[in-house]
């Protein structure tokens, strides 16, 4: 090794703690702001892409970012539901196809997305193990749902109640995967996906139950009148859909009124688009958004935000670095006897101010080496990032 | 025997104070061991710094080594240094940060006239073990007795084989048994390699083992020139 190189690597490693807390600083300096920048684009690139491929959303009146954030990135937060009917009424305007979503439950963390089989299609999601839904109670999981739980085809997942107590109306039900999506850097890689009457049995609205026109169930009837038959409350309810029990799945109630969070509205072209969007706009319980625009005004204040932080990032970089110049020239005057020291056996200015450089110099290069890998790793890994903490 | 040292008409003061050091005449021999002796203020520790060239005289010539030293640049005269003297110091001025062995090998790292050998390595080594410190080469100086510094201070001032070593003080902070040890490297050293050894002392016990003793006391107060007291 280089002599100079060598006695300024001496140093700093004869003063690890007091070189470590520098380069820590300076790792710091240059990692935070870095990091920062790496996620907002990320996020940005995340948002903005999933906005861009759904052209217009119908949902209940209220707040439209809440709605985005629900029905493209299965964000906790659940909107006002709406009727199965309004998805109906989309389909029904020409060149429109509307596909139906029902984001309210959770299986643990993972949001339980109730749609139909257009949904795949249009999310360009496959599956990479097993199949798609093939009747009601099943599931199809995401890649990452899969791998975190250590899901694969045939095996199940129950639905979480949605409060504490469990004594909400939804009843907590377990339902057969039947395939694992592959992979798409999505939030679909984080959702269990479910046919839409499979998330209407977890809401209460269908049910199965024994056979009460048999004569076992007797002691389960109230009354029987022609072919209406009246139950108590004894009457046990499935908690999980069986090739044996699916026919005595039954929903109660007109289908058209039945909830959903959002209808994806896909119009083939501009026209349909503009037309569609006339048609929702003095309507009183619902509202058609566009995500791209909710995106668009949600990043302005996330950039905002950003350079805010920035701004306080750079302050504080700053007096950081004064602080390690502050102290590099304090140990410069304690050092002023080892550096005479030098002078007296040889040492030229030039040699000496070269060893003392190159400390500095390891110090910078550690630093931002340090930073420059942790940033490089955080890009590696900013699209999970950013889909586990900051859209989960 | 020709002289390594050789100062004629030295004049030199400290800007701002009223010390003044005259030497008229001082030669010394290739060969010789000396003891410069005085009361502290004489000027002995200055007049090894004008023969080291670390400072420079008023007027007068400092031969050292067959080279005035009065007007050399800074590069020439460091060079000059390093090449042909080897410097004690009283506080050993060894760096914390520096292992036995790496403050032994400092003059070869620091300097550019020097370069780092395997065989440098081999001495460093070699003169460790002549001074018993060879088994501490891989620690650090604090984690040394002051004896035992002082020796990696000798150590470090011989590497180079110089024809000249000036030690300042080299016994004043150590302990009797240390004391001696230190003076027989310095001396054994110039013997053995018939180079000069001049040193500053206060330790009077020491005297009998330099071939001359150069006393400063009346030389700073007359302000003349530097009497010879064998």
């Amino acid at each position: 090794m280089n002599d100079t190189l060598y006695l300024a690597w001496r140093y700093l490693v004869y003063h690890r703690i007091k070189s470590a807390i520098l380069v820590l600083a300076i790792a710091l300096i240059v990692l935070i702001p870095a990091v920062l920048q790496v996620l907002v684009r990320q996020g940005q690139q995340q948002l903005t892409s999933r906005a861009v491929t759904t052209p217009l959303l119908l949902g209940a009146k209220g707040s439209p970012l809440e709605l985005t954030l629900n029905s493209l990135y299965y964000g906790s937060g659940v909107p006002e539901m709406i009727k199965y009917g309004d998805c109906s009424d989309v389909a029904y305007t020409e060149n429109v196809d509307a596909i139906p979503l029902h984001v309210r439950f959770r299986s643990q963390s993972a949001p339980i997305v109730g749609t139909s089989l257009e949904y795949f299609d249009f999310r360009g999601l496959s599956v990479q193990e097993g199949a798609l839904l093939k009747r009601l109670g099943d599931c199809v999981v995401g890649a990452n749902v899969a791998r975190q739980r250590g899901l694969s085809a045939g095996d199940s997942v129950i639905s979480s109640p949605e409060s504490a107590l469990g004594i909400a109306d939804e009843y907590p039900l377990k339902m057969r995967i039947t395939g694992v999506l592959a992979s798409s850097a999505t939030p679909d890689d984080d959702a269990i996906f479910v046919d839409l009457k499979t998330a209407w049995v977890i809401e209460g609205l269908g049910h199965g139950h024994f056979d009460l026109s048999d004569e076992r169930a007797a002691e389960n009837v109230l009354s029987r009148d022609g072919n209406k038959i009246t139950a108590n409350a004894s009457v046990r309810q499935y908690q999980e859909v069986t090739d044996e029990n699916i026919r005595s799945f039954h929903f109660h109630g007109r289908r058209s009124t039945f909830p959903i969070t959002a209808v994806l509205a896909l119009p083939e072209d501009r026209r349909s688009m503009s037309m569609l969007l006339g048609d929702y706009q003095d309507n009183d319980t619902v509202q058609l958004v566009r995500p791209v625009e909710v995106v668009e005004e949600l990043l302005q204040t996330v950039f905002a935000i950003q350079n805010l932080v920035l701004t306080a990032l750079v302050l504080t970089g700053a007096v950081t670095l004064l602080l390690v110049v502050v102290v590099f020239v304090l140990s410069l005057k304690q050092r002023a006897r080892e550096i005479e020291t030098m002078a007296k056996i040889g040492g030229s200015r030039g040699r000496i101010l070269g060893v003392l450089a190159t400390e500095v110099g390891f110090v910078i290069v550690l630093g931002v080496g340090i930073a420059s890998g942790l940033t490089w790793l955080t890009t590696i890994f900013a699209p999970q990032i950013v889909q586990q903490y900051l859209m989960g | 025997m020709s002289d390594i040292i050789e100062i004629n008409d030295l004049h030199f003061a400290f800007a701002g104070t009223t010390f003044r050091l005259q030497v008229d005449e001082l030669r010394v021999s290739l060969g010789e061991t000396v003891a410069f002796i005085g009361s502290s203020g004489s000027g002995k520790t200055t007049l090894l710094h004008l023969l080291a060239g670390i400072r420079t005289p008023e007027s007068g010539s400092v031969t050292v080594v067959g080279r005035d030293v009065s007007g050399l640049a800074t590069a020439s005269s460091r060079d000059h240094r390093v090449c042909n003297i080897g410097l004690v110091f009283q506080e050993f001025e060894l760096l914390e940060h520096l292992s036995v062995l790496d403050n032994i090998l400092l003059p070869y790292r620091i300097s550019a006239a020097l370069k780092l050998t395997r065989e440098i390595v081999d001495r460093a080594q070699q003169l460790a073990e002549s001074v018993d410190i060879n088994d501490k080469l891989g620690r650090y100086p604090g984690r040394l007795s002051q004896g035992e510094r002082q020796r990696v201070a000798v150590c470090r001032a011989l590497l180079t084989e110089p024809p000249l070593v000036l030690a300042d003080e080299p016994t004043g902070n150590l302990d009797p048994g240390n004391k001696w040890k230190v003076v027989d490297a310095l001396i054994d050293d110039a013997k053995r390699r018939q180079s000069t050894l001049v040193t500053v002392t206060h330790d009077h016990e020491l005297l009998d083992r330099f071939d001359r003793v150069i006393d400063f006391s009346s030389f700073h107060a007359s302000s003349q020139t530097a009497e010879v007291a064998t």
